[in-house]
């Protein structure tokens, strides 16, 4: 096992001693939650290629923790828009986002997702943050794999620093409640 | 006598104790546990489309019919496969055997054909 490649993620600050080791819960769970992100593509256009590139055996999304894909909501933590958002599409990506179970994360990859892109058009919203919360933008069009798994790692930084009680504080209520989501 | 019977009761106690922890924590835990449930978060996950009329919704038996009598016939060429291999060995006492069976099956369509178990409309 000395050629082994395998890196292991380092245990959290916290004091250890013999045979025990003390830390905050909130560091383990993040802890736990960033190496654990099960995503849900959400590949509407050419984003999604390049997600497929990301996916596979080259870029391999799985070192990250994320090796299975979900194609539906109740078992994914990290919904993935990739592509332009029409505006008829809206309420789907919404729903789909609101079935998530709990924790949940968005990134929006590309400039499509994030902006409305190239589209400045009657027809395409002009951004999810319209009507999702979005945690983490990934610029590009379309955005090289490289780049979005430089999302994933940012939103990796995001989980990993998030209080367990950030889900039950009113400002998250607040937050949903912005975007007309119970 | 009486104090036999006594003896057996820790072993109800455990058991009580046993299945009421299970069924305490199963409930517990979802009184305890956060949780966020709306209308639209419970409804079926249909890719984000709503969902139009029941999915317990009755539908043609004609459908059943047609495949099972499908499956029937198909399980008849079958075995005609094996005879046409070896149809030279077994000889006329094959194609004995062979017509007898092909007789009943064909019994069996004509049943079906005045049953009009074929017939779409």
């Amino acid at each position: 096992m000395s050629d082994s490649k395998v890196n292991i993620v380092d245990a959290p600050e916290g004091i250890a001693g013999e045979g025990f080791f003390a830390t905050k819960l909130s560091d383990v769970v993040g802890m736990a939650r960033a190496n654990s992100l099960w995503p849900l593509p959400f590949a509407t256009s050419c984003c999604g290629i390049e997600f497929m590139a990301t996916m596979a055996s080259h870029y391999d999304v799985a070192r990250f923790g994320s090796e299975r894909m979900s194609f539906s909501p109740r078992q994914a933590d990290m919904l993935l828009v990739m592509g332009t958002i029409a505006k008829k599409m809206a309420p789907i990506l919404r729903q789909v986002y609101e079935q998530m179970a709990e924790p949940r994360w968005v990134i929006a990859v590309g400039a499509c997702a994030s902006s409305g892109g190239i589209f400045d058009t009657y027809s395409v919203l002009q951004g999810i943050d319209k009507v999702i919360p979005v945690d983490v933008y990934v610029p590009g069009c379309p955005p090289r794999p490289e780049q979005i798994l430089d999302g994933i790692m940012r939103l990796q930084d995001l989980v990993r620093s998030e209080s367990v009680r950030r889900r039950s504080s009113p400002e998250y209520t607040e937050l949903l409640a912005s975007y007309n989501i119970k | 006598m009486q104090s036999d019977q006594l003896d057996y009761f820790p072993i109800l106690m455990q058991l009580v104790l046993a299945v009421g922890f299970v069924v305490a924590t199963i409930i517990g835990s979802s009184f305890l546990g956060p949780k966020r449930s709306s209308k639209n978060k419970d409804k079926n996950f249909e890719c984000g489309i709503e969902s139009v009329g029941n999915a317990r919704m009755p539908f043609s038996v004609k459908y059943f019919l047609v495949a099972i009598l499908f499956v029937l016939f198909d399980v008849e060429v079958i075995f005609m496969y094996p005879w046409a291999v070896n149809f030279r060995e077994m000889g006329w006492m094959g194609l004995a055997k062979m017509g007898i069976f092909m007789f009943l099956l064909v019994v069996g369509f004509f049943y079906v054909m005045k049953k009009k178990g074929l017939e779409w409309e």
